[in-house]
């Protein structure tokens, strides 16, 4: 390792921006089939339900606090609790869970 | 203009969880990365210009062994493929009104989770709500790496174990609001998740990577659910 741990960087950077970047920029107009559109529309959806679980289970220390974090954001969610106020409550949980597990 | 900066006030706000989330999780690549040999400046640079966990980290991996760079092309590409799919989904989000540059903009902060603030915001995608989102979360990761890398010991274990699950909160405080009352939605959460702990723990399907779990499964269920449960014309927004 040298110096070239910057171009490694740069090489990075760049894949992942022109990722990022020619969908947004080529996509111009509004999509007008309908089950692209439906698909798109689906898209978050699964990717951020794949992406929490079971990702959150080995988030933390314990299975049980994840755990116990997983059902107060689902509740609170459900309640319709802001952002801000699901995800801190997530963290909170967590915190109290491992106080009194471990 | 006024609007403007409201519009980048409420990507701040709304952000904060998500800089939380990246602090504890940027804190252990700053860790790994010092691990594996960059320095200070190094690692922060490189949380700056990628802004990717799984990229990174993977990345890493590649630099310490000394890897070709096409074989860090290529790793990257797979691994951070469903950026692509995210900025199809958030293309259409934006209004034709819209200055074309700010695409460009836009790209630098598409990440699983700034792409999930935005789509789930009503209506069309104003910029600076992007822009109010990158600039505290960006930060966060970024600082969260410096913390890292200068030393492992700097936030107490009990608290970086409680802001692990900041991103997951947010995940399921944008997916479970517009599940409620409605059956296909909440059915594709659950078959998400589902199929997702299949890929975890099933012999064979575990050895797929996750960055590929996530483009297989989205291709699939939501391609399904596209064709099977089209939605009607007057859903606005996308």
């Amino acid at each position: 390792m040298g110096d070239n741990v910057y171009v490694y960087i740069f090489v990075m950077a760049l894949v992942t921006y022109l990722i990022r970047m020619l969908p947004l920029t080529l996509i111009q107009k509004e999509i007008k089939n309908k089950t692209i559109r439906s698909f798109l529309y689906y898209v978050p959806y699964v990717t951020l339900a794949v992406m929490t679980f079971p990702a959150i289970l080995s988030a933390t220390a314990s299975i049980w606090s994840a755990l116990g974090g997983f059902v107060i954001a689902i509740v609170l969610a459900y309640n319709g609790g802001s952002l801000f106020k699901v995800s801190l409550s997530a963290c909170f949980v967590v915190f109290i869970i491992e106080l009194f597990i471990s | 203009m006024g609007s403007n900066i409201e519009y980048w006030k409420k990507g701040i706000r709304d952000g904060i969880p998500i800089a939380l989330g990246y602090v504890a999780v940027s804190f252990t690549f700053g860790i790994a990365a010092r691990n594996a040999g960059l320095t200070v400046f190094q690692a922060v640079l490189m949380s700056a210009v990628n802004v990717t966990s799984a990229g990174q980290f993977a990345g890493l991996g590649l630099i310490a062994a000394s890897a070709g760079y096409l074989e860090m092309v290529l790793t990257q590409f797979i691994i951070n493929l469903r950026y692509s799919l995210m900025s199809c989904s958030l293309s259409q989000k934006i209004s034709d009104n819209t200055p074309f540059f700010h695409r460009f903009f836009i790209a630098s902060g598409v990440t699983d989770e700034i792409f999930g603030v935005s789509v789930s915001t009503e209506g069309k995608l104003n910029p600076f709500y992007s822009y109010g989102l990158i600039s505290i979360s960006v930060p966060g990761w970024v600082f969260g790496t410096l913390l890292g890398v200068l030393s492992g010991n700097i936030l107490p274990e009990r608290v970086l174990s409680a802001l692990s699950v900041a991103l997951y909160g947010m995940f399921i405080a944008i997916i479970i609001p517009p599940a409620k009352g409605n059956k296909v939605i909440s059915g594709i959460i659950l078959l998400s998740m589902l199929l997702s702990l299949a890929f975890a723990k099933l012999p064979l399907l575990n050895q797929i990577s996750s960055g590929f779990r996530i483009i297989i499964l989205t291709i699939a269920i939501a391609g399904a659910a596209a064709v099977l449960f089209p939605i009607k014309e007057d859903t606005n927004g996308r």
